[in-house]
């Protein structure tokens, strides 16, 4: 093939009709159509219903006519649903800050013992983020329950009167709270003792070597180096937190006095129970403005995250 | 070599403590706060299991400690496993969870596989929607899938709860299995198109093999919340024979004013039997796939 | 067994940028090319445009005698072996090998056959059963060859797969490569950032450097004669010294007069090469192992420069000594019984005879 040239050479014709172009486009037509099933549950599950239910809430009652913006009107002007607001913001940030801390106090103090020791340790204290919180709600209804309440059993050995946990409109609060952050802290305690052990030994040690204490190197090399995970967590729980309804559904179905609801048991209780379906879908749609700006941060965050591990 | 010594310089050593001395008080702490955080957080499934082994009678019995069974009975629990109707609640929750898990998975590993590896027009945007939708919680859907899933014929029926729970698991999952994917090396799937493979036995023989972790931690993590799911079968299911257990045990279980307290209690526990059975075993994986949102995404 | 060609290659990316610039290459069949350049000089790129793992953007590529633009990676029966050997962590030594060969249906016994062969000719018999992940760097990188034996290519694709060893590993293996190639003779490209690796490898090596191909030749030939200042700078190793100079003419004979004045005298065999340039500014080039100490043996003395060395460093067989001369650094191999020293100005002698000049004007070897 001295000066012949490729040009007089057989050009190979590809086999089974795949030539590398389309081989390309037919890598486009596979990947759609594998994602396909994932559109149709996005599309048909998730935005069609969001949509939906954007719809939904401007129609009256018995969905017969527009009311445009008529059904938040009136939950803005009851006084029950200004409390809801009210609660469902008290215990969503109350909640939260109180799981973070916990949860990172904790994976602190797991990081700091022997690391044989630490998978039993984890293990137990996971358990109950592994229990459908509906259910271990219920073994915590039990335990607050006015009469046989054995958390009010041992506060009496110690001389404190009995709490009536679920009875009065504080208290209610502070329970569904304290079942919320023990079943919450557990997972931030995970995601933070992940974070810590991907700090980088040496880190540490250079700080000691510079004379750092050890709440300096928390202060200044722990904690901007799990900046990022932290906020991602803290938001995302924000979410998950602001949108629960099985720890209140279950604990005190939103008494007394309607007090304790938040915005999901409110709109299942207008919704479905008391058969309003636009007003209680216009109840869930007033998280949605508030879940929009959390998940505009943590996709921001996240995309962060990315950017610097890339 | 100079015959003069160097001086100790003490001056800043007695400053600072014994580092053994705050070793061990670190220790100390780390210790006192897990056994704290243990007991708080082991009280009431502990208690729960205590009342499960109690009579009706040792319950409403005030006298003692509470946190003490001196009968131990097993009535509670063989009374739960011979009753008809719990044990429906078992089979509708294994049916509708098997079902999803399995969906769930063949969904999101075809679209992780995709939108990781075959880059396409929109694949990009695809992912970040992904990621929104598994922000979206089930709280702010009911309303609207209640009258999507009632005009489709399915309310009260566990069917129902088949065709919705993949919104809660499926965004999760293909997110995690897109990180498992990026994380295999491209010359792994260049060198597999050389020896001669297609696409689909790509993702077959090479990437679920190789992502298998990751596949075990997202099937643990579609099971376990499909198993605990609770908004949609309160919602949509009324009809005691078509529950799944969550929502069986929180309805069926209570009646009237004097509640079966050790039922209540046992069947609570039963119910929340396999997610922990599971995380007794696979732990490592499904504390892999809960921080793999954090750390790989 | 096939020959190799590549016609005008051009690969470019979005926004216009041209990874490889149009270039043009034979490759015999049997023979061992390697393509060497500094990273983004567009080899890998050409080789896996080779593979198609890239698109070409123009031109043809042809694998015995077939024109491959359109075939996907598959159908072009190539084998390749990847800098970080690519291996299936979940398969067995033996299941790696054998899996592009299962791929395509050949039937059990053969494939049995091919492994073993394979296995016996790189030495690894004994790890067949074993999982990647329990193979040492050169264990997994004899496994990512005997991959690419098992399917008897037309043509061996290597992409700098001695990158991840260490310097005593990566010289095994570099015999080892040479030694399989012997054996089964198969057309090989092969890509290094690593000179040595070219030159000690190659049958003829491509020398490429920002999407072009700067000279193609046999090892020694691009040593004693590069075609560019590019290749002469990077081949061979510790780097030409290149110092600014004028080419002068006095009565017939031509002299190199330095920047700082030292004048060496050009052997006469290359005058009538260099009378063209006589008068313009040159780029003297002349390698550290040309210019060594002056031995008092040494009575004829062509061409004595004094500098004086900033760094002596003793390397055992030789001592290299680095000099500045007006800002540019020049090295030396001296021998290890070498008097120099750091401050102490050294009489060095440059043997004439292989020199280079360089036409700094287009970076042409004259």
């Amino acid at each position: 093939m001295a000066d012949g040239g490729v040009a007089t050479l057989p050009r190979a014709v590809a086999p089974g009709g795949a030539s590398l172009k389309r081989f390309a486009r037919r890598r486009s037509t596979i990947a759609f159509l594998m994602t396909l099933p994932l559109i149709v549950v996005i599309g048909g599950l998730v935005a069609w219903p969001a949509g939906y239910a954007m719809y939904l809430s401007t129609l009256n009652r018995r969905m017969t006519s527009f009311i445009g913006l008529g059904n938040f009107e009136i939950l803005l002007d009851s006084e029950t649903f200004r409390m809801v607001i009210f609660q469902s913001m008290f215990f969503a940030i109350t909640a939260v800050i109180l799981k973070a801390g916990i949860g990172f106090w904790l994976a602190h103090m797991l990081h700091h013992i022997p690391a044989k020791g630490q998978r039993k340790w984890r293990g137990m204290l996971l358990v109950p983020w592994v229990i459908p919180p509906a259910l271990s709600t219920l073994g915590w209804w039990w335990m607050f329950e006015p009469t046989y309440s054995s958390i009010n059993w041992i506060l009496n050995i110690f001389a404190v009167p009995s709490v009536p946990w679920l009875g009065e409109p504080w208290w209610a609060r502070t329970s569904v709270i304290i079942v919320n952050v023990w079943y919450g802290a557990p997972f931030f305690m995970i995601m933070y003792l992940a974070a810590l052990k991907s700090v980088p030994e040496q880190l540490y040690e250079a700080a000691q070597i510079d004379g750092a204490t050890s709440w300096q190197r928390l202060r200044y090399v722990t904690l901007p180096m799990m900046a990022n995970i932290i906020s991602i967590t803290v938001l995302f729980s924000l979410i998950v937190t602001f949108a629960n309804y099985d720890i209140v559904r279950v604990l005190t179905n939103g008494g007394p006095r309607d007090l304790t609801h938040v915005f999901a048991s409110y709109a299942f209780q207008v919704g479905i129970l008391a058969g309003n379906i636009p007003r209680g879908a216009a109840v869930s749609l007033f998280m949605f403005p508030i879940l929009a700006i959390i998940a505009f941060f943590v996709l921001r965050g996240v995309n962060r995250r990315n950017r610097e591990e890339a | 070599m100079s015959a003069t010594t160097v001086p100790v310089r003490q001056g800043i050593y007695h400053k600072a403590g014994s580092l053994r001395r705050e070793r061990r008080w670190a220790l100390i702490t780390a210790y006192i706060s897990l056994i704290v955080a243990a007991i708080i957080m082991l009280a009431p499934p502990v208690y729960m299991l205590l009342t499960s082994l109690k009579t009706s009678a040792e319950v409403a019995d005030q006298s003692g400690s509470p946190w003490w069974v001196r009968d131990p009975t097993l009535e509670n629990y063989s009374a739960l496993l011979t009753n008809r109707m719990f044990i429906d609640f078992f089979l509708n929750s294994a049916k509708v969870t098997i079902l999803v898990v399995a969906i769930t998975m063949v969904i999101s590993v075809l679209a992780a596989f995709a939108l990781g590896r075959m880059r396409f027009w929109g694949s990009q945007m695809l992912a970040t929607g992904v990621f929104l939708t598994y922000l979206v919680p089930d709280t702010l859907l009911f309303i609207p899938l209640y009258q999507i899933v009632g005009g489709l014929g399915l309310l009260d029926s566990a069917w129902g709860l088949v065709l919705v729970y993949p919104t809660l698991t499926v965004p999760f999952c293909t997110w995690i299995m897109i990180g498992y994917f990026a994380s295999i090396p491209k010359e792994l799937d260049e060198a597999a198109l050389i020896d001669g493979a297609n696409w689909m036995q790509m993702l077959w023989k090479i990437f679920i093999p190789v992502a298998l972790p990751g596949i075990i931690a997202a099937t643990i993590f579609a099971f376990t919340v499909s198993w605990a799911a609770f908004v949609y079968p309160t919602a949509f299911i009324t009809t005691p024979s078509e529950m799944p257990m969550t929502i069986g045990v929180v309805s069926q279980l209570i009646r009237g004013d004097t509640f079966a307290w050790g039922q209540l209690m046992a069947g609570a526990l039963l119910a929340a039997l396999p997610p922990v059975v599971i995380y007794a075993f696979l732990m490592d994986y499904y504390i892999a796939g809960l921080t793999a949102g954090a750390t790989k995404g | 067994m096939a020959e190799v060609s590549l016609r005008k290659i051009v690969k470019a990316y979005e926004g216009d940028v041209q990874a490889v610039k149009g270039i043009d290459l034979e490759i015999a069949d049997h023979e061992f090319v390697v393509l060497v350049g500094p990273s983004g000089c567009g080899k890998s790129t050409t080789l896996r445009m080779i593979a198609g793992l890239e698109e070409i953007t123009s031109g043809d590529i042809a694998i015995g005698g077939t024109v491959v633009n359109d075939i996907p990676p598959r159908d072009r029966d190539i084998a390749m072996v990847f800098q970080n050997y690519a291996l299936y962590p979940h398969m067995s030594v033996y299941d790696n090998m054998a899996f592009g060969l299962t791929l395509r249906k050949f039937p059990k016994a053969e494939i049995d056959k091919r492994v073993t062969e394979a296995a016996r000719i790189l030495d690894i018999t004994p790890l067949l059963a074993r999982k990647p992940k329990a193979l040492s760097g050169g264990q997994r990188q004899r496994v990512a060859m005997g991959r690419a034996i098992v399917r008897d290519p037309k043509v061996f694709l290597f992409d700098e797969p001695l990158s991840n060893l260490d310097a005593k590993l990566r010289v095994q293996m570099r015999t080892e490569i040479k030694k399989v190639h012997q054996t089964v003779n198969t057309t090989t490209i092969y890509v290094t950032h690593d000179q040595v690796e070219a030159m000690t490898l190659a049958d003829r090596v491509v020398v490429m450097n920002h999407g072009i191909i700067e000279q193609v030749g046999p090892p020694q030939e691009l040593y004693h004669h590069p075609a560019t200042r590019f290749v002469a700078g990077f081949i061979g190793s510790p780097a030409m010294n290149f110092i600014p100079a004028k080419l002068e003419e006095a009565s017939g004979a031509l002299r190199v007069v330095l920047s700082n004045g030292t004048t060496l005298d050009v052997p006469e065999a290359r005058t009538a090469r260099y009378r063209a340039h006589a008068g313009k500014p040159v780029l003297f080039g002349i390698r550290p192992e040309h210019l060594t100490d002056d031995k008092p043996t040494d009575k004829t003395n062509p061409a004595p420069m004094i500098l004086t060395p900033e760094v002596i460093e003793p390397m055992g067989m030789e001592t290299l000594a680095h000099f500045k001369l007006d800002g540019a650094e020049i090295s030396a191999r001296l021998d290890p019984a070498t008097p120099a020293s750091v401050g102490q100005p050294l009489r060095l002698i440059a043997h004439m005879d292989q020199m280079h000049l360089i036409d700094p004007s287009n970076d042409k070897v004259l």
